[in-house]
């Protein structure tokens, strides 16, 4: 007996989106295309039935200020209330974690030398609330356990994409040693590029997105050597979120199947993009 | 154009890194402070009073109550903490990148919908030249 990682899900987590599906606008012209994309994600996790997310996403200046910066939180909580951050917290479920999981996971990684911040107490921003609603529309109460791993990417320097990567295979090491039979996804947030603050904001660039997708499945050591100059270059100050996909993508198989791919800009100042990658030995 | 910190080549860039966060932690932390309701109303109530609760420089206190977006970044704010104030004052996260960027919200929406700026002629200050 012991859990799995079966598949790896990205997703941009643009606060925007959690407030068009929340005030009922998901079919008007700006955001029906949007929605549309995620339509086909909605049936494949549907069917796939997780019984975990570890879900890898950055606080916005929501649970976490500048008092305490932790590069990596774990949370080990048994629950999650959605984060106030300014206008009330998102009409959504309370995030039901798993502290049995979420705690042989942190003792597994931090034996393994990733020396990451145990967190029993904290509210969850639209970071992590944004990609479960996309992927589960709004139920009354989210169908699965959700543990929490929240990167620091707004103090710089954030991790280096390395770290990330190395990071992912560390979790995977740690879910496979638990001896529950265990289905678990790993969903990486946040880019793709996209710059909120000064003179350059707004910039998107579709090339670098593509080239970023296109690595990620292919050649992931190749694209966590990117220094974090050229995420902020290329993708924008906010860009740099895009390092949280390669924890993600550190916990699965070195050779995957790519079964979903999309991309669409803008919602808001952002570019989205989205991408499903199934592991092929933990499911023969 | 030679730079000792090869981020201040990225033009319209500004970097919250290790100096930026110690200037900038008593704006930030009063941003964060709009977090609370009662907060936000006693900020609106009187804005110099309750700015004066957090020990910043007159330059900080005065970009934040003139509003000055860049300002505040410049002086060591940081966007999703400034973005508090914004929520304040009713504005939208897209209304105040417009604002940053010397645009009307129309024409920001409109470069958005257009597929946003173009990295082109936006990578680096010294190609610029």
């Amino acid at each position: 007996m012991s859990a799995k990682i079966v598949a790896g899900v990205a997703t941009s987590h643009v606060p925007a989106i959690g407030a068009a599906i929340d005030l009922g606008k998901t079919n008007e012209p700006y955001w029906q295309p949007l929605f549309r994309g995620y339509e086909f994600s909605k049936q494949w996790i549907a069917a796939e039935k997780p019984d975990v997310i570890i879900l890898v996403y950055n606080d916005h200046a929501s649970a976490f200020s500048l008092e305490v910066i932790p590069t990596f939180a774990l949370g080990c909580a048994a629950q999650f209330q959605p984060a106030d951050e300014g206008w009330g917290p998102r009409p959504v479920p309370t995030v039901i974690g798993h502290p049995e999981l979420a705690w042989h996971i942190a003792q597994s990684v931090i034996l393994d030398e990733f020396d990451l911040t145990i967190v029993n107490n904290m509210t969850v921003d639209h970071g992590l609330t944004v990609p479960l609603s996309l992927l589960f529309g709004q139920p009354a109460a989210w169908p699965v356990r959700v543990i929490p791993l929240a990167v620091n990417v707004v103090q710089y320097p954030p991790p280096t994409g390395n770290r990330c990567y190395h990071l992912g295979k560390a979790l995977r090491k740690a879910v496979e040693s638990f001896d529950q039979d265990l289905k678990v996804v790993i969903f990486g947030t946040g880019g793709m590029s996209h710059q909120l603050q000064g003179p350059r904001a707004g910039l998107i660039n579709r090339d670098f997105d593509t080239r970023f997708l296109d690595g990620l499945t292919a050649d992931p050591r190749a694209l966590a050597r990117m220094p974090h100059i050229d995420y902020v270059r290329e993708a924008g100050s906010e860009g740099i979120e895009l390092v949280m996909w390669l924890i993600m993508r550190g916990a699965l198989d070195d050779d995957i199947k790519e079964i979903y791919r999309f991309y669409h800009v803008p919602a808001s100042n952002t570019a989205v993009g989205h991408i499903i990658l199934e592991n092929q030995q933990a499911r023969l | 154009m030679s730079t000792s910190n090869p981020f201040d080549d990225i033009p319209g860039t500004t970097l919250f890194d290790a100096q930026r966060s110690r200037q900038g932690y008593h704006l930030n932390m009063f941003c964060m402070s709009l977090m609370k309701p009662e907060n936000r109303a006693g900020f609106k109530a009187n804005e110099p009073a309750y700015l004066e609760k957090f020990p910043m420089t007159d330059e900080q206190r005065q970009a934040i109550l003139k509003r000055d977006w860049n300002g505040m970044i410049a002086l060591g704010g940081n966007i999703y903490f400034t973005a508090k104030l914004a929520a304040t004052d009713g504005l939208s996260f897209q209304q105040v990148a417009a604002l940053m960027t010397g645009s009307t919200q129309d024409e920001y929406a409109k470069m958005m919908l257009a597929g946003g700026r173009s990295i082109e002629g936006n990578r680096s200050k010294a190609d610029r030249k």
